[in-house]
């Protein structure tokens, strides 16, 4: 796909604390839907989920004084385009100490696109364990799916064009929380 | 990233530090339930094995399945190569069989480097005459990194039959680039002074083993290559045993932290004490299992992309 140049225009879509309520607000929805989300374990795929399904955790347990066990699932290894790109290094995955079999497992990403990561994803859990259930959180939907995916929760939906792209910042690994829309713009 | 493994000269320090990266990585899936990944699906590695293996031959069976990968086991018993096929010859049926990785141990020095230009696919060496075992070097340099949290400023000290050893070659080139401090050690009979100098400027030699001791970080004892000696270069067994075998007392005068390394097989009595080898300091068990997580990340690097 088309990437937009580096100095492309780009316009601010979320920005520091906007970022923050809508992660509050997943964490709501999170605790609606779950009744109270036990039972339930919060999985990040890198590089930037993982810092998001860690807020979440750490919003959940402010809220409802609940503690979700979090980890980390790479998908890299499970990627349907390995072959068409160089070499990529891998991603960490670590399962929380009780593991994921019987639980409901929420999937954690910063931007969901052609639904390509998730299908990888559900594939690399499968290899992993036995969930009860499976769930998406991401904090962008921009739109283009090319498969039958979609997300429980949906922090920001934003219509773009194939032309454009989002980025996702987040504090622990940019320093800065915010999502752009690169690209497209006049 | 590079297309062939053919030497530890290959790898900048760079792509060395991604390989011992995405190892430890792949050594995470060991623990689970389902030890396989589909990243090299479809995919074919032939291992070419014209001298005898156990460990390293296993190792990269066993890395090559995990990652899904069709694997073809060739060993020169048994096949055309008794019937006087050459190396060339069989390089080519394996291109015909579509062959993505050829790894290939051989008893000629240099010959994954003829190989690479008579095949497409990428070229492992999994050990070639005296010359070299690169991924041998990648899964000491794994183990120590794993053991000692670094490999920075690291004193190894590698012991014995330097003369005949791949392992030795290897080492100290990837040892070198990954700025640890390499100390050649044995009789003067047995380490080359001008393949050390060659390999790395900053490599030392000492004839002294009880010296050397007390200052590594590492101490890396190499088999004794009986096999590979056509003259003799010690006056006895014993008397090498004496002077340049690790045993306990020895062992004591090693610094706290310090490890045992042995590339395997071992001559237990002559370069290594058996109480040595088995001691909580030994990772040689250990250097085996990181085997198979450091071959997985170099077929992953050398094959997972386009």
């Amino acid at each position: 796909m088309a990437q937009p140049r580096a100095d492309a225009p780009s316009k601010i879509i979320l920005a520091g604390s906007d970022l923050s309520r809508v992660v509050d607000r997943i964490a709501h929805q999170i605790l609606e839907k779950t009744s109270g989300a036990t039972g339930t374990v919060l999985l990040g795929i890198p590089t930037r989920g993982v810092p998001l399904a860690h807020r979440l955790a750490a919003r959940i347990h402010a809220f409802e004084g609940v503690e979700v066990p979090v980890g980390s699932l790479d998908i890299t290894l499970y990627r349907d385009d390995l072959r068409l790109k160089a070499t990529r290094a891998l991603g960490r995955t670590e399962l929380p100490p009780g593991g994921i079999d019987g639980l409901r497992v929420i999937l954690v990403d910063d931007v969901l696109f052609s639904g390509r990561s998730v299908r990888a994803a559900l594939d690399a859990l499968k290899d992993l364990g036995r969930p009860s259930s499976v769930q998406l959180a991401v904090l962008v939907d921009r739109g283009h799916r090319q498969l039958p995916i979609r997300a429980d929760y949906v922090g920001k939906n934003i219509p773009t064009a194939l032309s454009e792209s989002v980025k996702v910042a987040v504090t622990e690994i940019d320093d800065t929380d915010e999502v752009r829309l690169i690209g497209g713009l006049q | 990233m590079i297309k062939h493994l053919r030497s530890a000269a290959d790898l900048d320090a760079e792509t060395a530090t991604l390989i011992l990266d995405t190892a430890a990585e792949m050594a995470a899936l060991s623990g689970r339930e389902v030890k396989k990944l589909p990243a090299l699906r479809g995919r074919t590695v032939v291992n070419l094995f014209y001298e005898d293996s156990t460990r390293t031959r296993i190792s990269f069976e066993a890395a090559a399945k995990r990652l899904s990968a069709d694997v073809i086991n060739f060993s020169a018993k048994g096949s055309s190569v008794s019937k006087g096929e050459s190396l060339k010859d069989t390089a080519l049926t394996l291109q015909a069989m579509g062959a993505d990785a050829v790894v290939i141990r051989h008893s000629a020095s240099g010959a994954p480097h003829r190989l690479a230009n008579w095949v497409e696919g990428s070229v492992v060496n999994a050990g070639d005459g005296t010359h070299e075992h690169p991924t041998q070097a990648l899964l000491d340099a794994y183990t120590m990194r794993s053991r000692l949290g670094r490999l920075d400023g690291l004193r190894v000290s590698i012991v014995g039959d330097v003369l005949h050893s791949r392992v030795a070659r290897s080492n100290v080139l990837l040892l070198s680039t990954l700025g640890a401090q390499v100390t050649l050690v044995g009789p003067p009979t047995l380490i080359p002074l001008d393949v050390a100098a060659a390999l790395s400027p900053s490599t030392k030699v000492s004839y002294d083993l009880d010296s050397v001791i007390p200052d590594s970080d590492v101490v890396m004892m190499l088999r004794v290559q009986t096999e590979r000696m056509q003259d003799s270069y010690f006056p006895s067994a014993r008397e090498y045993s004496r002077r340049y075998g690790l045993d306990l007392p020895r062992m004591r005068n090693m610094p706290e932290h310090a490890i045992v390394m042995h590339p395997g097989p071992m001559n237990r009595g002559m370069e290594i004490a058996p109480e040595v080898a088995d001691s909580p300091r030994s990772t040689i068990v250990e250097q085996v299992a990181n085997g198979v997580s450091v071959r997985m990340a170099v077929l992953y690097l050398l094959l997972g992309g386009k």
